[in-house]
């Protein structure tokens, strides 16, 4: 066991602290003692594997797999990109989930009060496997701004939330993917939880080549996961 | 490829409120498959049936009605559905399950499963935890082990480095079910979280 090499560890000069009190839910939520560090057994260096067969043909598509009259309301896009190390290889065979809200800013949730009209041909959630080189793509509705109760006025920019695995547990990521240039952004206290060297690495980028004329414009996101150590941890 | 040639981490981002249709949405009451759920012992899968079921809690003590759970075990031989474990799982046990606290009286979770075997490093039987919720905007880690199993637990590495004031909020305590006499369910464990206090769970960073 001791001959493969372990994880880097969490960057945690890129990932927010627990606590960052303009996010009002944190303090109450942070755990208040210092994390306690796990040597990588092979609890650590396993974690559940989800293959192509684990995701339908239209998971991918958002605009389709919850149509029920016709297409969504909204702007069509597409947001693709690749999965990789920190090394830059790709992370192959790995799944993401995404949700969202509607163009109008509202999620099919009974907590969710804003007053935004639901779309009976939207959901907003869906799913899909990376290929050999770590890419995915998805096609969605461009999500709308919603008001939220941190604050006076608080408004979260648009967002797509992502979740994926990764080859172990400890690639584990949940993540929001933003919009190029959105003046919001600067106001989210969520967005500015993160250091703020780190912060760009959450904005798509428009792609005119990941658009298709005449269809949809095109976002690309990419995704940065742990990867191996250099060396071979001891455990 | 130099350190400074590295690519950065993507950050974490709190799962927020709306994690149901994304994550669990028959859990939920949605009309879209889950790929996964609070049951990882469905069908035939040879072990010991078990239910693990707790609460989370934040620093006021108050339930957590928006928190997501997901368990990742061994099999019963203590073996991990997992191309790194060289031995591999042979039971069919997948050993992944996933469950949100919004859906249970009182913001219970619940999990069937299988008690995992000791993976045979000389660790006691465990299960991985991760934990995501509005206002933590990076999951947590932490670890089930189980109160009949005391032995293994006083010699297990993880534990011995933790202090033992804290040691017990890692460990789920079995409660033994009403249905136990005819053999319908097995052995009920209570696992609570607390995000902060005096009983703060243990949390890892591995
Ligand atoms: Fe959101």
């Amino acid at each position: 066991m001791s001959s493969q090499a372990g994880y880097t560890p969490r960057d945690w000069g890129s990932h927010p602290p627990y606590l960052s009190p303009e996010y009002k839910s944190t303090p109450l939520r942070a755990p208040g003692k210092p994390l306690v560090v796990l040597p990588q057994s092979l609890s650590e260096r396993t974690g559940p594997v989800y293959g192509q067969n684990a995701v339908g043909p239209l998971d991918h598509d958002l605009t389709k797999i919850a149509a029920t009259t016709g297409e969504p309301n909204g702007e069509r896009i597409i947001v693709a990109g690749q999965v990789t190390d920190e090394a830059g290889r790709g992370v192959p065979h790995i799944l993401l989930e995404v949700w969202q809200p509607n163009a109008a800013g509202r999620y099919q949730h009974a907590d969710d009060q804003h007053d935004a009209p639901l779309d009976p041909n939207f959901l907003g959630a869906g799913r899909c496997v990376t290929d050999a080189e770590g890419r995915y793509r998805f096609i969605t509705i461009k999500p709308g701004a919603y008001p939220w109760g941190n604050h006076y006025n608080a408004w979260r920019p648009n967002h797509i939330h992502f979740s994926l695995f990764g080859p172990s547990i400890l690639t584990r990521l949940v993540t929001q993917m933003y919009f190029p240039g959105d003046p919001l952004l600067e106001l989210d206290p969520i967005f500015n939880g993160v250091p703020e060297a780190s912060r760009q690495l959450l904005v798509s980028k428009l792609s005119i080549e990941l658009s298709e004329p005449e269809w949809a414009l095109g976002y690309e996101f990419n995704i940065v996961l742990r990867g191996r150590a250099a060396t071979p941890l001891e455990d | 490829m130099a350190r400074d040639d590295k690519l950065r981490q993507t950050p974490s981002q709190t799962v927020g409120p709306y994690f149901a249709y994304g994550l669990t949405p028959e859990q939920y009451g949605y009309d879209y498959k889950q790929l996964v759920g609070n049951n990882l012992s469905a069908g035939d899968i040879a072990g010991e049936r078990i239910a693990i079921r707790g609460q989370v809690f934040d620093g006021n003590g108050d339930t957590v009605r928006d928190a997501v759970l997901e368990l990742w075990q061994a099999d019963s031989q203590g073996r991990y559905a997992h191309p790194e474990d060289e031995r591999g799982s042979n039971t069919g046990f997948a050993g992944f399950g996933r469950v949100g606290t919004g859906t249970l009286a009182e913001h219970f979770y619940e999990f069937q499963t299988i008690k995992p075997g000791a993976i045979g490093d000389g660790q006691a039987p465990h299960i991985t935890v991760v934990v995501f919720m509005r206002g933590l905007l990076n999951h947590v880690y932490t670890r089930i082990y189980f109160s009949d199993e005391a032995a293994a637990n006083d010699g297990d590495p993880v534990l011995a480095q933790i202090d033992p004031a804290r040691r017990n909020t890692l460990i789920a305590q079995r409660q033994d079910g009403p249905d136990d006499a005819d053999g319908a369910d097995g052995a009920i464990y209570r696992f609570d979280i607390h995000m902060q206090g005096d009983q703060e769970t243990v949390f890892f960073d591995a």
